[in-house]
């Protein structure tokens, strides 16, 4: 009977509503898979965030915002990994984003100018960005080495005192800053030559008529028209400035994040927590506080910067 | 057309799964994991025991995990749990038994083959008296503990005795110094060519300070039941101040320089170096050329001979106990691998010292060379109970780079460590009272 009934009803669907059809059953198969994979795990991390969790025990105790409260008991200590973690991520974005913004923004302008050879040069500066990180962080880690490694041996070479770079408490978030800011910027590059490319020729032509100067030019119209790649930028750096780890643990003396928690990062934090001293529930509740910061920021970001496009 | 053909590769593939459920169904094999970090020479000599042991029960299969870096060791296990996949039976650095208990991941050892009565009689001082609540939880092939080891090229060269190691604190500073050359500034770390000693934190010398060269300033690293810390007194300081000194004061090398502290003495870069029998191992895989001597460790201001006993511990697990056949595969195979012969073969191959007494003769370990100064190590070693091993590791390799790298005062920095470990012991208690 309902085999029947189905049949009629997909004889009366027109072709087009059957193409639509298929479309939502074929989307379903990665929906499905997609809330399976990273929406549930998403939502179990906010319930280990209630419970003493240990992955190795068979019973997980529930222990309602204890781990919300050590997790300002130790914000509030003087020292203390959570804290490293939280403050040197911020300074990853504080950092990082707009250095690494300006320089593509640099760069992209200039690609924009040149013609001849402009696909290699393109292709140089995309090609960080499809490279694995760690692959990255290994080749940096040399480079970055005492004595042997390439940015000491110049340093050397032009008669300047070595540098400990991953080894200093004080240069190593720089140092670690620099190889982020690199590998990323490729794709800001190409969001912003796409940019550049929306904004008609016929606006610079007008305003070279005008007799406007080149930072005029850039002021006022390249700088506007920009704001939307600018804001999809902003916004997409910061995430992923704030979800910072791969690099920090391929570069760092066993993935600790030091010298003395100098490089450690929340999400670095968050996993040795999980995965080194099994304390699962309190992991969670960090990346659930990461969590509220990332939608924090992003709100403030997109409320603020869109303003400006009008 | 399409659908047919899709249907006909649908069942081919029905079939062949089918077949490979048989082909398991039908035979009784008992099959059991085995997992450990990847060290070359123990992975070695596991799977020649592993060899032995099937050869001597044909029933049984053991599969042996040992493709885990250290660093990820216990992040595998920990994603293995909840899986409900992992090791049957697992070896553990002793110092991390407490928070595999507490999580009920490991269940006590079984009474046969293992009562108290015969670990205590067969067993090395240091294994009978890892109880813990009231129970046996691991039981190792081998233990290790810390000694010296001098290159004997770099000590003729350098105009002393190859023949004569440092036997005091003292004369073990003048010779790091004497051993030590740079092609620059002789206070720069980075310039140093040829290591006189080059202290490890992340290695063994965070033991070397808690177990031994407090001890020989006089001080106490615990209070008697564990559970202060104590090893920030003015003994302490005074040993720590020394230890720091080699990189701060004297220059004798970093772990930082020459590929790190470990691999610089294997590949020949520095006079002295501290560690555990298991570099045995480890220079004769990768630089059997090298002239070294192993001796007991100098003694310290007070004239004691201290070392660090340490062992990794194998451990039944949770999911062996749930199935009785499993169980009695692993049990098997653990006592296996603990018998004295099983001592024997690491013993040669990892040169790690047996923890059953009865594997070789004492006599004989004691008149090796190389070994012997590890095994007369056995009878005066002692071990920290730790909580957690890693962060109270941490805690001393911080110490140290507030030292060398922050500036601080050692007593300072010591301070600072003490209330941090004091908190992580305290913690640990405060959940079992």
């Amino acid at each position: 009977m309902e085999e029947q009934s189905g049949l009629v009803r997909t004889k009366r669907m027109t072709l087009a509503k059957k193409k639509v059809l298929w479309a939502y059953i074929f989307l379903a198969i990665p929906i499905v898979f997609f809330a399976y994979i990273r929406v549930y795990p998403a939502l179990f991390a906010f319930q280990m965030s209630l419970h003493d969790y240990n992955p190795l025990a068979a019973e997980q105790p529930y222990v309602g915002f204890e781990n919300y409260e050590r997790l300002f008991e130790q914000l509030g200590k003087r020292k203390s990994q959570t804290k490293s973690a939280f403050q040197n991520t911020i300074n990853y974005v504080l950092l990082g984003v707009p250095i690494q913004l300006c320089l593509a923004l640099a760069i992209s302008l200039m690609l924009n100018e040149i013609r001849f050879m402009s696909t290699l040069y393109r292709v140089m500066f995309f090609l960080p960005f499809v490279t694995s990180t760690i692959a990255i962080a290994w080749v940096f880690r040399m480079l970055y080495q005492p004595r042997f490694g390439l940015f000491n041996v110049i340093l050397q070479l032009v008669s300047l005192p070595q540098q400990p770079f991953l080894r200093s408490p004080q240069q190593a978030l720089p140092s670690v800053l620099a190889l982020v800011i690199w590998q990323g910027m490729g794709f800001a590059i190409i969001i912003f030559l796409a940019g550049l490319k929306q904004i008609p020729r016929t606006y610079y032509e007008a305003a070279e008529v005008d007799g406007a100067s080149r930072w005029h030019t850039f002021r006022y119209i390249t700088f506007p028209l920009l704001n939307p790649s600018i804001v999809y930028l902003l916004v997409l750096q910061t995430i992923s400035f704030l979800r910072m780890f791969a690099p920090v643990i391929a570069m760092t003396e066993q993935g600790r994040g030091g010298p003395l928690d100098s490089t450690v990062t929340v999400v670095l934090q968050t996993y040795r927590e999980a995965f080194q001293s099994f304390n699962m529930g309190y992991a969670s509740s960090l990346t659930v506080v990461l969590f509220a910061l990332i939608l924090g920021v992003t709100i403030i970001q997109l409320s603020v910067t869109s303003r400006r496009i009008n | 057309m399409l659908r047919s053909r899709l249907l006909a590769i649908l069942a081919v593939l029905i079939l062949l799964l089918s077949l490979g459920s048989l082909v398991g169904a039908q035979d009784d094999m008992v099959e059991i994991e085995y997992w450990q970090y990847n060290f070359g020479a123990r992975v070695d000599a596991m799977n020649m025991l592993i060899e032995q042991f099937e050869a001597e029960n044909p029933g049984i299969k053991v599969v042996h995990n040992s493709d885990i870096p250290y660093a990820d060791f216990r992040t595998e296990l920990a994603a293995s749990a909840p899986a409900g996949v992992g090791p049957d039976i697992v070896t553990l650095y002793f110092g991390w038994i407490a928070s595999f208990v507490d999580a009920g991941y490991l269940v006590p050892l079984p009474e046969d083959p293992f009562s108290e009565e015969f670990i205590r009689e067969t067993f090395s001082p240091m294994v009978a008296n890892s109880k813990y609540q009231g129970e046996y939880w691991a039981i190792p092939t081998a233990v290790r503990a810390l000694a010296l080891f001098w290159n004997k090229d770099i000590l003729a060269d350098a105009g002393f005795d190859p023949e004569s190691p440092p036997t005091t604190l003292d004369e073990f500073q003048e010779i790091a110094i004497a051993t030590t050359q740079n092609d620059g500034d002789p206070s720069d770390l980075y310039s140093i060519t040829r290591q006189g000693f080059a202290a490890t934190m992340v290695g063994q010398n965070h033991h070397w300070f808690r177990d031994v060269l407090i001890r020989q300033y006089g001080g106490q690293p615990y209070s008697d039941d564990g559970r202060t810390v104590t090893y920030n007194s003015e003994e302490g300081c005074a040993a720590y101040a020394w230890l720091t000194s080699f990189a701060t004061e004297h220059f004798t090398g970093s772990n930082d320089i020459l590929d790190g502290a470990t691999n610089a003495f294997v590949n020949g870069d520095t006079a002295l170096h501290i560690d555990g029998s298991f570099r045995v191992g480890t220079i004769r895989a990768n630089n059997p050329d090298l002239n070294y001597g192993v001796a007991e460790l100098p003694v310290g201001p007070n004239g004691e001979k201290h070392t660090f006993g340490s062992y990794w511990t194998h451990g039944i697990t949770r999911r062996a106990n749930d199935d009785p056949a499993r169980l009695e595969a692993t049990v098997k195979f653990l006592e296996f691998i603990t018998r004295p012969e099983a001592g024997t073969l690491w013993v040669n191959t990892v040169g790690e010292l047996p923890a059953q007494l009865a594997s070789a003769s004492v006599e004989e370990l004691l008149m090796d060379p190389i070994l012997g100064p590890f095994s007369a190590g056995l009878e005066y070693s002692s071990a920290t109970f730790f909580v957690d091993e890693s962060a109270q590791r941490q805690v001393l390799i911080d110490a140290y780079d507030n030292i060398r790298l922050g500036g601080m005062d050692p007593c300072d920095a010591l301070d600072e460590a003490a209330a941090a470990e004091q908190e992580l012991i305290d913690n640990f208690w405060a959940d079992r009272e």
